[in-house]
């Protein structure tokens, strides 16, 4: 299946900000994570399809998942 | 920092000085002591232009000390924006300078005689007043320039630009920076109206020659210091983020999370919201030469400010915050940085909300004064408000105005204040401390994004009503004490996920004082300082049905989510519950 992912702020450094990817159907948050070489603690906001997502969330065909560093403002 | 200064400018044969103690308001600093004179030396029904309102000015407990962060300036009076109380809070040189002068606050009272403006000069040596006709309505940067000539680069000020002149309801009041511009703003709330009506542009603070205030304990005072810095560095938030983009790497993620009101909140994304990014303008600073990370007064560890240069390398104005790129961006559909940033030097330099004046436009451009997305229109309309015209009055008067003005439906305020960059639809829990604060909409008062958004200080789901009440009491509480410390609001990120850091900050307190104060003591002075601000709007005229978001929010379906406001009544109610 299809996804869209999206990585924002220090995320970009050595990687990218947006990409398609065809992974396999059934898969979830934490096969992304493997394949982009990050750990849990490098990325406590996840948003799939603009929702709260967690690293067991399943994916699903064309779904956009976006994933950032910790941050704040204000 | 024991001294209180009153000016009575309505007093016979001019400016009337007085310097007593601050007994009467023990252990009081910032947000606590702005809140206490007001709630009990203003009556609630003054109208807010006229002479029974004050204007007061206090640095936090911890400013003009060693303390890290501690440069946070708090001013307060009855708003003529929302008609209630009202703290405005900034940065700056300003705080650190005036604490260490000795002042706990300066109080300006009474009104200066139509026509007449003063400047306030305070040294070691004592405080000055005299007319100043020849600042009469230049705008903060040339202000400024002209002090410069007189007083040096080494004092700070604190000042009006013509739209405190003009005592517009989005009138500003501005705080020299370490490079000894106008840049930081108690935006909120009118208060540069209140200066504006005392007759006084400016105060000149200059601490030559006085040295940091001095700790009760210094080896403690100095431990804890150390902790607290520390815990500031290794929080991810504080420590990385904040220094590398600045508050606008807020952008992509409020975007992405479908609640960054666009074009006058009527959508949660913008098209256009990659292009004034923080990612995109850190990048852009850096490309011309100007610098993405910088603090915004001495003493400052988190460093979330920067400077914007113009394509030739010249600097505009500082790097703008958040807030100010939603509010003049997305919110007007423009995505062009250099005009947000051109928006917002005119702002600081008119002496301006960019909150409110962003929502104004906004406004102006569903009314049909103006295309969404036209940069150079939205520019031309601020430099109406800056050359006085009853068009530019009437934007300068705020977003409340505006829509009443040009009959607009969709007016984005509560208790007459423009909501900042966030839809209250999409993210449920800033909807409450919209709704609810004592100072009108202030996403500051009470910061549901931590856990609605960012995931500190736990989770809260934004889409849903559950559990916001209780996250926004507790912030509320929080911010209210924090506010009256000195510190930046910022170092909230770190203490909300590290106790340790909390500790420390608490330590330090009790060091600099020779205090045993717990944790349940801040919250206390929280409550306290709530519950005063509370009683002085209940006095005031205000209601529970004052506390509730505009109708459209619990209408009109907000996309991508297609979300209502769903928190009830009589949870909103049940906020001051303790």
């Amino acid at each position: 299946m299809k996804v869209k992912v999206k990585l924002f702020a220090t995320l970009r450094d050595g990687r990218f900000s947006e990409k398609e990817f065809e992974i396999e159907a059934g898969s979830d948050v934490e096969l992304l994570l493997k394949m982009f070489n990050l750990k849990h603690e490098d990325v406590p906001i996840i948003f799939i399809n603009g929702r709260h997502a967690d690293f067991d969330t399943r994916i699903m065909d064309n779904d956009d998942i976006a994933f950032f560093p910790p941050i704040g403002g204000g | 920092m024991d001294k209180i200064l009153r000016i009575n400018m309505s007093a016979k044969g001019g400016p009337a000085l007085k310097e007593e103690s601050n007994a009467k308001y023990p252990g009081m600093g910032g947000r606590a002591l702005t809140t206490a004179i007001i709630a009990g030396e203003v009556h609630p029904m003054a109208n807010p232009l006229g002479e029974e309102n004050k204007l007061v000015i206090a640095p936090g407990l911890l400013s003009g000390s060693a303390a890290a962060m501690s440069g946070r300036i708090s001013i307060g009076c009855k708003s003529p924006l929302t008609g209630g109380i009202k703290e405005a809070n900034s940065g700056g040189q300003a705080a650190q300078v005036m604490a260490r002068l000795g002042y706990a606050a300066i109080v300006l009272e009474g009104r200066a005689p139509e026509g007449e403006l003063y400047k306030v000069v305070i040294n070691k040596d004592g405080v000055k007043i005299d007319k100043a006709p020849e600042y009469k309505m230049l705008p903060n940067y040339d202000l400024i320039e002209k002090v410069k000539a007189t007083h040096g680069d080494k004092v700070a000020c604190i000042s009006i630009g013509p739209a405190g002149e003009m005592k517009l309801g989005a009138a500003s009041i501005a705080c020299t920076d370490m490079e000894f511009r106008p840049t930081r703003h108690a935006g909120r709330g009118g208060v540069g109206a209140v200066m504006g009506s005392k007759g006084v542009k400016i105060i000149i603070l200059d601490d030559a020659g006085l040295e940091n205030r001095k700790p009760a304990d210094p080896e403690k005072f100095r431990e804890a210091n150390k902790v607290f810095v520390e815990g500031l560095r290794t929080h991810a938030v504080t420590g990385s983020a904040l220094p590398a983009y600045g508050t606008n790497v807020l952008v992509n993620l409020i975007n992405e999370a479908g609640g960054f009101p666009t074009n006058n909140f009527k959508e949660g994304r913008f098209a256009g919201a990659s292009s004034i990014s923080g990612e995109t303008i850190a990048d852009i600073e850096t490309k011309r030469g100007a610098n993405p990370t910088h603090g915004c007064h001495r003493g400052c560890v988190i460093r979330c400010s920067g400077t914007y240069h113009d394509k030739n390398g010249k600097f505009l104005s500082k790097q703008p915050e958040y807030e100010t790129v939603w509010a003049h961006g997305a919110n007007c559909g423009i995505d062009d940085p250099d005009k947000i940033a051109m928006l917002d030097f005119l702002d600081d330099n008119y002496g301006l909300d960019t909150i409110d004046m962003g929502a104004a436009i906004a406004v102006a451009m569903d009314a049909g004064l103006a295309k969404f997305g036209d940069g150079d229109a939205a520019i031309n309309l601020i430099k109406e408000v800056g050359k006085g015209t009853p068009l530019g009055r009437i934007i300068g008067s705020g977003a409340a105005t505006t829509a009443k003005v040009f009959g607009v439906e969709r007016a984005p305020v509560v208790k007459g204040q423009a909501m900042p960059a966030y839809d209250p639809r999409a993210i449920q829990g800033i909807g409450v401390t919209y709704a609810t604060s004592t100072q009108g909409a202030d996403h500051t008062a009470g910061y549901c994004i931590t856990a609605n958004v960012l995931k500190v200080g736990g989770f809260v789901d934004p889409l849903k009503s559950e559990g916001q009440v209780e996250l926004s009491r507790n912030l509320q509480i929080a911010t209210a004490a924090i506010d009256s410390t000195g510190m930046c609001l910022f170092i909230a990120f770190a203490i909300l996920d590290q106790p340790e850091t909390f500790q420390a900050l608490i330590d330090m307190l009790n060091a600099f004082y020779g205090l045993s104060m717990t944790a349940d003591d801040v919250a206390a002075l929280g409550k306290q300082i709530l519950t005063m601000e509370r009683d002085f709007n209940k006095k005031a005229g205000f209601t529970a049905l004052d506390d509730r978001l505009p109708r459209y929010f619990y209408t009109e379906k907000l996309p991508p989510h297609n979300a209502l406001f769903t928190v009830t009544d009589e949870e909103l109610d049940s906020v001051y519950n303790w």
